[in-house]
């Protein structure tokens, strides 16, 4: 592998860590299934808005 | 790292290595390991009067940790736990994407790490360091290894076999109903006092820093910004939305040292009682304000700005190379008189220190949230024995902080003002009294490098931490800029904190709603906003008076109220290993009922001794009824008893001695009731050598998943060969591309 693959790998890692830390990749993921079950995805704001409002009832615990 | 990939078809079961003979390489490598890390303690435990860089300390805790999860938590994972990669778990089972998600084994580390790290790892071990550094530092690295991750670890495992149910929920099936009951009012009561430990460490670190308070202040509209642009402007772009966040924080506090001496400054130049107040209101708006607007956006710069301090913090220390400046072990650790907290080494440095090595709290985010996202049995090791490791290694990283500065320093700070006087000649003159040759003129010129009126009695840990850190990432980085990182430090510590405030104040509402909603159906409504309203302005109605009378407290609200925080988190642990230790034996296991049982006996030991000399010791110091007593007696006879200034401050010392006093022996009796009642099952699963549980009845699993950090090259081999019989999967996880 060279050099710069090798940093292209990392980055690709990186950004996959990242989004899939932050929930981001929720909504790709969502794209996917839908275009596998052939449904009409719903808009984004839509879907961020559901993700949102079911935070609402699971409230993420923090410790000291 | 050998570990296994079970397929679907395969049945699973233990390691296959085990029993087999280690490879060449294996043996090698861990015997390197352990070798420097036998090193690095022999230097340690010999070296005195010399001058020993903090590195000794840090390698000493690496190798401990590498050797503890490579062997103790395969042992317990694979051994005594039996964890079955051929078994569904809940979030393959019942999978919905909300709260049951298969997540990647990386990113749930991710998650939970940053869930069970925040402020505690890093004050704790900064009180702790009167009694030098190497009790708290053998105390979070073997406490850790054999109490605080395996807790973790065991809890995560049995709650994600009862598909993700909370620790209360465990203790009221497995062990009984009156045992259920006690640990909730206890896990409610100990919530409270821990929301307002931590506020009360935010408020010290606040008072008087106009510079904090500003940076501080800017998070709250930052975050409603980062709320807003994620709702309407951008929906969704997570990673837009918290860099725009983060380099605006950065701003804040560059921002803060401009108006610092300007007329903005003079206003934002808070006495503690208006910072209660504006905490108060604070976490109630966040409690009831719908979560997208201020707690997620929050909660996503707080996790940021968490784990780039801490890589930060793990470069500079060995960049910088501090020498300890503490000594091994203080006179305070014997005489057990030190100014920053009273008793001696034994109980009190192992409850000072509870995050770090053994915290209770950290039970109630390994069962419910976490299990629920697990996406192979196996993975508890990484997550839950290997979050707590890292937790750890927080800890020991804000002890070497807090030990390499000059020690004058380090008492004047977090010596109570009744002690210090408050200026920088009496508090020069007391810690020359504790055998310092520090003078007023280094007082004088440690607060004017980090640019702050006073250092003197700034209690709580988080400033003599912030100071710590300023120096450690001055000398990294050179070119000074100790103001800039000392309100660096001060800055996520309290976005740490009010993060856990925030969500701690939601958690507790929710608790209280869903208890009182049992005899009063329409107050467990979580969308019925009266219910919110109230259940919200109860819970931190409770922190907010606890908060108060520490912050008023003439004795020292931290010296006063950290014993009980430490305590009531350790208390909780026991209440947590108890429940693992019942588990184990009503599973059959009871020849592996130690791996918990050690732990908590010894938990019990430290909590009960702590709690016994809290309340019944002779010693004013120490006891708190003792303490009311002597208070109560002078102020009948007419006196005012230093560091009370009137008789005001005489009552209030009785009061607050008092409802200390009760709160430590309640906590503990509440814990006994659970451990009585725990003994008592545990008798019977012995006599029936084991018992019926709430386990659920195993399905196989039809995921293929490494078990480790890193996929062994067997697993990726039968990944790919998964991936090739099943014909799904567009690489859902890209990095294991092969």
């Amino acid at each position: 592998m060279t050099a710069t693959a090798a940093v292209a790998r990392a980055w690709r890692g990186v950004r996959w860590y990242l989004k899939e830390f932050t929930g981001e990749a929720r909504w790709d993921d969502y794209l996917a299934h839908c275009a596998e079950h052939g449904h009409q995805p719903v808009s984004r704001r839509e879907f961020e808005r559901r993700r949102a409002d079911a935070l609402e009832r699971n409230p993420v615990s923090r410790c000291c | 790292m050998s570990t296994t990939v079970s397929r679907p078809d395969t049945g699973g079961g233990p390691p296959p290595r085990a029993g087999r003979r280690l490879p060449l390489k294996s043996v090698l490598v861990w015997t390197a390991v352990a070798v420097v890390g036998a090193v690095c303690w022999g230097v340690l435990a010999i070296a005195r009067g010399e001058t020993i860089s903090a590195l000794w300390l840090l390698f000493a805790a690496l190798c401990s940790y590498a050797i503890a999860y490579r062997f103790y938590s395969r042992f317990i994972t694979y051994r005594v736990l039996r964890a079955d990669d051929a078994r569904a778990t809940p979030a393959e089972r019942l999978q919905n994407g909300v709260d049951f998600d298969v997540t990647d084994r990386r990113v749930l580390f991710g998650h939970h790490f940053a869930a069970i790290a925040g402020a505690g790892p890093l004050v704790g071990p900064v009180l702790a360091a009167q009694m030098g550094y190497l009790p708290g530092t053998i105390w979070i690295v073997v406490g850790v290894i054999f109490a605080g991750a395996v807790q973790d670890l065991v809890v995560m495992f049995f709650s994600m076999r009862r598909n993700g149910k909370s620790l209360g929920q465990m203790i009221r099936e497995e062990i009984g109903v009156v045992g259920g009951v006690a640990a909730l009012i206890a896990v409610f009561a100990i919530m409270i006092i821990i929301l307002a430990v931590l506020a009360l460490i935010v408020v010290n670190a606040l008072a008087e820093s106009p510079w904090g308070v500003f940076s501080i202040g800017l998070t709250i509209p930052i975050a409603l910004f980062m709320g807003v642009y994620l709702r309407r402007l951008r929906p969704g772009r997570v990673l837009e939305a918290t860099g725009i966040g983060v380099a605006l924080l950065l701003l804040a506090i560059v921002a803060g040292g401009w108006i610092e001496d300007t007329a903005l400054g003079d206003t934002l130049t808070l006495s503690r009682e208006w910072l209660v107040l504006a905490l108060v209101v604070y976490g109630f708006v966040a409690s009831v304000l719908p979560v997208w607007l201020l707690l997620t956006p929050r909660d996503y710069l707080s996790t940021f700005m968490k784990i780039g301090v801490i890589v930060l913090l793990a470069i500079s220390l060995v960049i910088a190379r501090p020498v300890l400046q503490a000594d091994a072990v203080s006179d305070f650790a014997v005489a057990g008189t030190g100014p920053v907290f009273a008793g001696s080494l034994f109980p009190f440095v192992f409850i000072t220190i509870a995050c770090g090595a053994l915290s209770g709290f950290h039970a109630l985010i390994s069962s419910g949230t976490t299990p629920k996202m697990v996406a192979k049995e196996s993975q508890v090791r990484l997550i839950g024995y290997g979050g707590m490791l890292m937790e750890s290694f927080v800890a020991i990283s804000a002890l070497i902080a807090a030990v390499v500065i000059d020690q004058g320093l380090y008492f004047a700070m977090n010596s109570p003002a009744g002690a210090t006087g408050g200026t920088v000649e009496s508090a020069a003159t007391y810690v020359q009294g504790l055998g310092f040759d520090t003078t007023a003129q280094d007082l004088a010129a440690a607060s004017a490098a980090v640019q702050e009126d006073t250092l003197i009695s700034r209690t709580g840990g988080a400033p003599a931490l912030a100071v710590g850190l300023a120096q450690v990432f001055s000398q990294a980085f050179g070119g000074g800029g100790q103001a800039f990182w000392y309100h660096f430090a001060i800055m996520f510590e309290a976005l740490f904190i009010l993060t856990a405030v925030d969500a701690g104040t939601r958690v507790g509402r929710f608790m209280l709603q869903d208890t009182i909603g049992n005899v009063w159906k329409k107050f467990g409504d979580l969308s019925w906003r009266p219910g919110n309203v109230i259940a919200s302005a109860v819970v931190v109605g409770l922190w907010g008076s606890v908060l108060y009378i520490g912050v008023t407290d003439p004795l020292g609200g931290v010296n006063q109220l950290f014993p009980l925080f430490g305590i009531a988190n350790q208390l909780l642990a026991a209440i947590a290993l108890t429940l693992c230790t019942v588990l184990l034996v009503k599973h059959g296991k009871l020849r592996y009922a130690w791996v918990p049982g050690i732990p908590l006996v010894w938990d019990l030991v430290v909590t009960m001794t702590a709690s016994w000399q809290k309340v019944f010791s002779g010693d004013p110091r120490v006891g708190y009824f003792t303490q009311a007593g002597v208070y109560r007696d002078a102020r009948d006879a007419g006196e005012v008893l230093a560091p009370a200034a009137d008789e005001g401050q005489m009552d209030q010392i009785v009061f607050n001695s008092t409802l200390n006093g009760v709160l430590q022996a309640v906590f503990a009796l509440l814990t006994l009731v659970v451990v009585v009642h725990a003994a008592v099952v545990i008798a019977k699963a012995i006599r029936n050598r084991g018992l019926p549980t709430t386990e659920e009845p195993a399905v196989p699993s039809r995921l293929v998943e490494p078990a480790g950090l890193f996929a062994t090259p067997e697993e990726k081999r039968a990944i790919a060969e998964h991936e090739r019989l099943v014909g799904a999967g567009a690489g859902r996880s890209e990095a294991e591309e092969k």
